[in-house]
């Protein structure tokens, strides 16, 4: 049995391999992209009337914002580039798999490391732009000096931790219901799947959240210290 | 019994006491944080979106344990690199 959609190879050529995971890694962009693209084509000012798929994109980008004001009250705008994007990512792709024929990459453990790859530096990136690179790397010495491995050793685990679950989420999906359709082939493998479903949104809700709290935590270990030294 | 199938029952029965074993603890520690979520929003239902949210967090963490056990009984199935390496060198 497949268990991740790598070992699906649609065409090679020398060492270049393209497998199920990038090709619909690909075609999700490329549907991303044309979306939005199409939508906001002609968007007119504020107080022309609001085509429908214009306000259900609005209505996601809001509901992504608010959340994400609630964990990061300042500057919450200058992460819902990131933090959305990768939320919508994984949401569309767990929620295309009511479609046939769709393998989500996020099965995929390089697709998943990737993004928590993405995470991590992004931590860092944030981190050093709002407190400069000597605020940002002192944090890592506090409380004391000795807490530096532990704090390393945080860095590293957290990052396999948001690969890790959520590849072993998505993947387990697919598997139950490739079990269940050799055991109980007619009623039980559809309800596995709508709770896939449930399970795949909720995976990539607590995946973008995970990582807007740790760039919040990078972030804002400065505006308490400064809070502290304006006291 | 030779090797392979040595290598093969061992996998078998590390991989369903892995998940057998590593799912106790998440289950027991998401069924406290549940208890507790639920008993706070019932004295506060004001605070009923921050809690849940806190309660996803914290389940997400918790289930990664009992995700461990799991992505590590799916490489002793189907994966297993110390059956690759003897099935390589038996078979040639």
């Amino acid at each position: 049995m497949p268990i991740t959609p790598d070992s699906t190879i649609y065409w090679h050529h020398g060492f270049v391999r393209l497998n199920a995971t990038i090709l619909y890694t690909w075609l999700l962009m490329l549907l991303l992209t044309m979306l939005s693209w199409f939508v906001t084509r002609h968007l007119k000012g504020a107080d022309s009337p609001r085509s429908r798929w214009q306000n259900a994109l609005e209505a996601v980008v809001v509901t992504v914002r608010s959340q994400i004001r609630d964990i990061c009250p300042e500057e919450s705008d200058t992460y819902l580039p990131f933090a959305g994007t990768i939320f919508l990512f994984i949401a569309t792709s767990s929620l295309l798999e009511v479609v046939p024929g769709w393998h989500a990459p996020t099965a995929s453990l390089s697709t998943t490391a990737a993004l928590a790859i993405c995470v991590a530096i992004a931590v860092h990136i944030f981190g050093i732009l709002k407190q400069g690179v000597s605020g940002y790397l002192r944090h890592y010495i506090r409380p004391a000096v000795f807490m530096l491995p532990f704090n390393l050793l945080n860095e590293i685990s957290r990052t396999l931790a948001l690969a890790l679950r959520l590849f072993g989420n998505i993947m387990s999906e697919s598997l139950i219901v490739g079990v269940l359709l050799a055991i109980a082939p007619f009623v039980f493998p559809l309800i596995m799947q709508a709770f896939g479903l449930l399970t795949g949104f909720i995976q990539a809700y607590i995946f973008a959240v995970l990582s807007m709290v740790y760039i919040a935590a990078a972030v804002q270990s400065q505006t308490e210290q400064k809070g502290k030294t304006n006291e | 019994m030779n090797n392979v199938s040595l290598i093969g029952v061992t996998s078998i029965v590390a991989a369903t006491l892995c998940m057998a074993l590593g799912s106790i603890a998440p289950a027991i520690g998401e069924a406290r944080a549940i208890i507790q979520a639920l008993s706070s929003i019932a004295q506060q239902p004001d605070e009923s979106g921050s809690l849940s949210r806190t309660l996803f967090i914290g389940l997400a963490m918790i289930e990664s344990i009992a995700i461990y056990c799991f992505v590590i009984s799916i490489i002793l199935i189907f994966t297993n690199p110390f059956w690759t390496f003897v099935s390589s060198k038996s078979g040639g």
